[in-house]
């Protein structure tokens, strides 16, 4: 029976018990756009307040304990509630499906399931937050979060324990999607990279989460029930909590990282109307980083007093995995060659994200060479690290991703001036902000400091100023975005000239994604001369 | 304000060592951005939409290229990593002549001993050109022992001693910071270390008034918690004879050799069933709870003082 053709997911049943109760897949996915969007404004206010408090050496804002829980709510609600899920659950859950010809996920009724525990968790979670806090940073350091703390450690915990369960849910949704429900003809090495990026990033979600769920039952178990397991004060050793957390946060890492890699690879081909340079190399790169991810969580630990030898094997594996990435650089430059490119706002994004993750993991170079990293861990130049790999990278490919699926999502255009303009100034606005961390972290500034030394106020001046432009850029799109929404011009199929089974069929997509099941007759990126080959028969 | 600081100082010559490799990164790290850049702006204009550049079909052996770069990341990555690992593994080797400093974290200030007796608050008074090695221990979290100017820091976990060394060769005064997150106060926990002529810190060490050796409040603290009346000769229940033991090797009850450093007497004051000495009876009671840090540095001291080596120690 084939939908009549007006009919689209979004107009096909109304109220607010069919969004609620629904099980298709792009449904949920805006249900996760609502929450995602709401958890990185959330982060981004206490971003904000950190900033400005850090403009002068003293503190201004509040006590030392306001900012503590300050830099906690940051971490948590930014780790959890926004990076981990941002790219798989909104783009992931609508795009992955139709991306292989699927109608919807293997199991819709988990997915569901997925949202409302992640929504519960994230609720849990505020709730801790707003009723006083927490005070332990976002990495519940041992024996700190057990017998020093003060605040709702357990409630915040056990948030997080609820989310977990949302991460591992989604991630063998879409394992047994992308094993199960490939159209006809769509072969593993014609999945578009976005598909593969998914699914080595559903491996980890579904390998690392059960982890950290053990670890957070233990460290409940110690502060609730006194039993010793981290905690010296009980016979228990807190390196353990420390190989545990990170046995789990690093991979964590890579399940934020590799959704936007995934989407880079979407995007440079279809705006350089040229296949993806390297596909393979580019497809066993993602599972290559998955699983050599796993195996590099020591470098957090240089200087916690792990063994000398473990130190060692940690450096040089953490040079191992850089690798796979630099290949994946290379390609993404390579594919611009002799292209024809142009530059809408996802390609400005993309741009941001090959230049800023470059810098982020080449400054990652420094942190893997051991002596460099005894003077800059636990400072501001890991801080700067890390956000131009979560911020500069994984920010912007969701930024990238969300222009680019935004006609599908939507069936509307947005201002394209607009998008440029806010893509352009993130770019600058997140420069500003953190490359003056690198140098605050080389003078030795450490990180979680309300008040510091006072020759290290300029950099903080520039870093705070560099965000107040930073906050424009991501506000920006809420506006034009909305406005698109309600006003926008109607986006064709295929507004992008892009090559895969979503944009064979119609913006917005009808409730089953596709009016025939479509059949794959190529690989993804085909070009002739700039001009793009469907990857569907009947596209 | 105080203008744009670009580099900390720098007050020994392992902390050149690391800005050398520092520097090296940077410019390896530099050049690299500036390709990415350069090959991104340079093919966004040349292969923009609508230019007429040539273009030939695309080409279909790429192994070439992708064997070709990743082969050159991987042997740059194995470079760095060796160069980087070499200068660590330098922090594991204190030279056997360093003076020991003990060092006691705690929320929020950093307490150290000198051998000499001598005790200090969030300061830290050293001889340039002399070898220093820290024992430090934590009473309650774990923080981080971080002096920016020497390109050094260790965390201090409690439960276990953690060492560090180094030789500063410049005089001043250098920040002292807590680089791990311990609670309220973390960012007061600090304060600085003074790099003194050797002549300025003999000097120094006088004035703060004639103390007793750490080994020699050791002493009195081995008779005071009762140590004395099993360890020493005619004791009435036969325990390890400690003359002479620090440093050397111990056989223990169940087959292992362990070397009696710093951790080993901490330990076996505080958990003295863990490690047996053979043939003798686990009966020594714990003393957990009961001797503090700092106590337990000036026993530690003084069993040290009364080991083969007159003093001082390269047991790690």
């Amino acid at each position: 029976m084939h939908a009549p053709r007006n009919e689209t997911y979004l107009n096909a049943t109304v109220g607010i018990r069919s969004w609620l109760l629904t099980t298709d897949h792009k449904r949920i996915a805006l249900l996760y756009f609502a929450g995602i969007t709401f958890f990185f404004f959330v982060g981004g206010m206490a971003a904000t307040l950190i900033r400005l408090e850090l403009i002068t050496p003293q503190p201004d804002l509040g006590s030392p304990d306001f900012y503590n829980r300050l830099f906690t709510m940051h971490g948590i609600i930014m780790v959890w509630f926004f990076l981990i899920p941002s790219i798989p659950t909104t783009m992931g859950n609508f795009i992955l499906p139709m991306m292989i010809g699927a109608r919807d996920l293997a199991f819709p009724r988990l997915n569901l399931t997925s949202w409302y525990l992640y929504m519960a968790g994230g609720t849990i979670t505020i709730i801790a937050l707003l009723l006083g806090g927490v005070d332990t940073g976002w990495t519940f350091y041992e024996p700190y979060s057990t017998f020093y703390a003060t605040g709702y450690i357990i409630l915040a915990v056990f948030g997080i324990f609820v989310s977990g369960f949302s991460s591992i849910l989604t991630g063998l949704n879409f394992i047994v999607t992308v094993h199960k429900l490939r159209a006809p003809g769509m072969t593993w090495y014609r999945l578009p990279v976005f598909v593969w990026s998914t699914y080595a990033t559903s491996l980890i979600l579904v390998l690392a989460t059960p982890v950290l769920a053990m670890t957070l039952l233990m460290l409940l178990a110690e502060r609730v029930l006194h039993v010793g397991i981290f905690s010296p004060q009980l016979g228990g050793d807190p390196l353990l909590f420390q190989h545990m957390f990170w046995f789990y946060s690093h991979p964590a890492v890579y399940i934020m990282i590799l959704p936007s890699m995934g989407v880079i690879s979407e995007v440079v081909p279809c705006f350089s109307s040229k296949p993806l340079f390297g596909y393979e190399f580019v497809v066993w790169c993602s599972i290559a980083i998955a699983a050599i991810g796993f195996l590099v969580w020591g470098h957090h630990m240089f200087v916690a007093g792990q063994s000398l030898y473990a130190s060692l094997a940690f450096s040089f594996l953490s040079y191992l995995v850089a690798v796979p990435s630099a290949i994946k650089v290379f390609n993404w430059i390579a594919t611009m060659h002799e292209g024809w490119i142009r530059f809408d706002a996802p390609m400005l994004y993309a741009f941001g994200f090959i230049g800023l993750f470059t810098i982020g993991g080449l400054t990652g170079l420094f942190l893997a060479a051991l002596a460099v990293d005894v003077h800059v861990t636990d400072t501001y130049f890991v801080v700067a690290h890390f956000h131009y790999i979560m911020v500069g990278g994984a920010v912007m490919g969701y930024f990238a991703g969300l222009h680019y699926w935004w006609p599908k999502i939507t069936g509307r255009l947005y201002p394209d001036y607009w998008a440029r303009f806010a893509a352009i100034l993130a770019f600058f606005g997140f420069n500003l902000t953190f490359f003056p961390q690198f140098i605050l972290g080389y003078l030795g500034m450490p990180r979680r400091y309300q008040s510091y030394p006072p020759e290290f106020q300029i950099w903080h001046v520039l870093s705070s100023a560099g965000a107040s432009i930073l906050a424009v850029g991501y506000a920006l799109p809420l506006f034009y975005l909305l406005w698109s929404i309600l006003r926008g011009p109607r986006a064709s199929a295929n507004p992008w000239g892009a090559t895969g089974l979503e944009w064979s069929t119609r913006s917005p997509p009808p409730p089953e994604n596709f009016d025939v099941t479509p059949t794959v007759i190529r690989p993804p990126y085909e070009y002739d001369r700039g001009v793009p080959c469907m990857q569907a028969k009947n596209g | 304000m105080h203008g744009f600081p670009f580099w900390p100082a720098t007050a020994s010559a392992y902390a050149r060592q690391i800005d050398f490799l520092f520097g090296s990164l940077l410019v390896i790290a530099g050049l690299t951005i500036a390709f990415v850049f350069f090959l991104l702006l340079f093919f966004a204009n040349k292969y923009r939409h609508g230019s007429k550049a040539d273009r030939h079909e695309p080409t279909k052996k790429t192994w070439r290229w992708e064997v070709g770069w990743t082969a050159a990341t991987l042997v740059i990555f194995v470079g760095l990593a060796m160069w980087g690992g070499n200068l660590y593994v330098h922090l594991y080797n204190p030279p056997p002549s360093a003076v020991q400093i003990f060092i006691v974290g705690k929320q929020w200030m950093w307490k150290a001993q000198h051998p000499g007796g001598q005790r200090e608050i969030n300061e830290l008074h050293v001889p340039a050109g002399q070898d220093i090695r820290l024992v430090m221990a934590s009473q309650d979290v774990i923080h981080s022992f971080f002096i920016p100017a020497l390109r050094i820091k260790q965390d201090v976990v409690p439960g276990r001693y953690e060492t560090m060394w180094f030789r500063a060769d410049k005089v001043g005064r250098y920040h002292l910071f807590c680089a791990e997150y311990c609670g309220t106060d973390h960012a007061h926990m600090g304060g600085w270390i003074t790099v003194m002529e050797p002549r300025d810190f003999a000097e120094w060490l006088k004035a703060q008034g004639g103390q007793q050796t750490l080994a020699a409040q050791g002493e009195q603290l081995f008779h005071r918690y009762g140590c004395s009346g099993c360890h020493e000769p005619g004791g009435t229940v036969r325990a390890p004879n400690l003359n002479g033991v620090f440093g050397s090797p111990v056989p223990l009850s169940d087959g292992r050799v362990v070397v009696a450093d710093e951790r080993y007497v901490r330990d076996s004051i505080l958990n003295p069933k863990a490690e047996v000495a053979a043939g003798y009876a686990p009966v020594m009671p714990t003393f957990a709870g009961q001797i503090g840090e700092d106590d337990l540095a000036r026993l530690v001291a003084y069993i040290e003082s009364i080991g083969p080596q007159p003093r001082g120690g390269g047991a790690h």
